[in-house]
């Protein structure tokens, strides 16, 4: 088969799957089911884009969706905090930073290779499939899988930000991982600029680059 | 939707982010099926979170996550940057400094 006819074929069987995350969604649970399956569509629908596709630069794009709709499932279970954190933390950041590890990237088209993605996607699938039906079989939650517990936000509070600036700054509660946080962060932030970094010995132009 | 629904779209996840990093030959794809397992687990643990008490434990592991995300994909990149100086090359079998 030749390139173009495999292409159709993936994106046809990705529609295919939309529709079927849509249509039991919607059996499920109605409107939110309905906004469940778009999220999974989004997810999965990126992750195997990003997976299939022989360009990096689509594939680091197809990311987006993934992102995006795992930040629809953090609205949908009610993290409205973490939903903005994502989209910003990984849309806005992750994403751009790996686009620019794209920009230096040599477009190679034979990279991908079918004869390794295809049998990948059905072992690690069908192991994943098998574990999800022993898990769902004999797993007894010590929570209620089937309704979400109470209510997430406070009396009278429209969004959790606040219950988690609390948390973060509480003395019994995050603020010791807070503080470690901010560290790693600095530290992750100084060792990239000095790894990045070509020292002035690396500053002649070497063979291969532009 | 009960809390299987989102145990198996992170299971999913999850999967496809291992397939990304065993199949594809460039050190790129290995981040971003990182990121992949790193949001899968964020997704079980903002479920789990939701669906058991009514705490903030899970929602503050979700946000450590992605804060180490985000240092890891910084330092990563730089990795990365220097393994294109050195080598040419962003596939991860060419990394061969030490073999002489």
């Amino acid at each position: 088969m030749d390139q173009v006819m495999l292409q159709r074929a993936f994106y046809g069987a990705l529609a295919l799957l939309t529709l079927t995350a849509l249509g039991i969604g919607l059996a499920m649970a109605g409107a939110s089911g309905v906004a469940f399956g778009l999220f999974t569509a989004m997810t999965l629908g990126g992750a195997l884009v990003c997976v299939w596709e022989r360009s990096v630069v689509r594939s680091a794009f197809s990311l987006m969706a993934t992102f995006t709709g795992v930040s629809g499932y953090f609205v949908l279970l009610e993290a409205d905090f973490l939903a903005m954190a994502q989209i910003l933390i990984y849309v806005g950041g992750i994403l751009a930073l790996l686009l620019f590890g794209v920009m230096l990237c040599p477009p190679d088209m034979e990279e991908r290779q079918l004869k390794r993605v295809l049998p990948g996607l059905g072992i690690v699938g069908a192991a994943v499939a098998w574990l999800s039906m022993e898990v769902a079989g004999s797993a007894r939650w010590y929570v209620d899988a089937g309704a979400p517990v109470g209510d997430a936000l406070a009396e009278g509070e429209f969004s959790n930000a606040r219950q988690i600036g609390v948390g973060f700054l509480g003395i019994d509660q995050y603020v010791v991982a807070f503080e470690l946080a901010a560290i790693v962060l600095t530290v992750a932030l100084v060792a990239a600029v000095y790894i990045a970094r070509r020292s002035s010995v690396d500053l002649e132009p070497r063979e291969g680059d532009a | 939707m009960p809390l299987g629904a989102y145990i198996a779209v992170s299971a999913a996840l999850f999967a496809i982010g291992i397939v990304t990093i065993i199949t594809r030959r460039n050190v790129l794809y290995i981040l971003m099926g990182t990121e992949m397992i790193l949001n899968a687990a964020n997704i079980n643990f903002v479920a789990f979170n939701r669906f058991g008490s009514n705490g903030l434990d899970g929602r503050m592991f979700a946000i450590f996550t992605i804060i180490l995300a985000a240092a890891e994909a910084a330092v990563a990149l730089a990795i990365v940057l220097n393994f294109y100086y050195l080598f040419n090359s962003v596939k991860p079998s060419e990394a061969d400094l030490l073999r002489e």
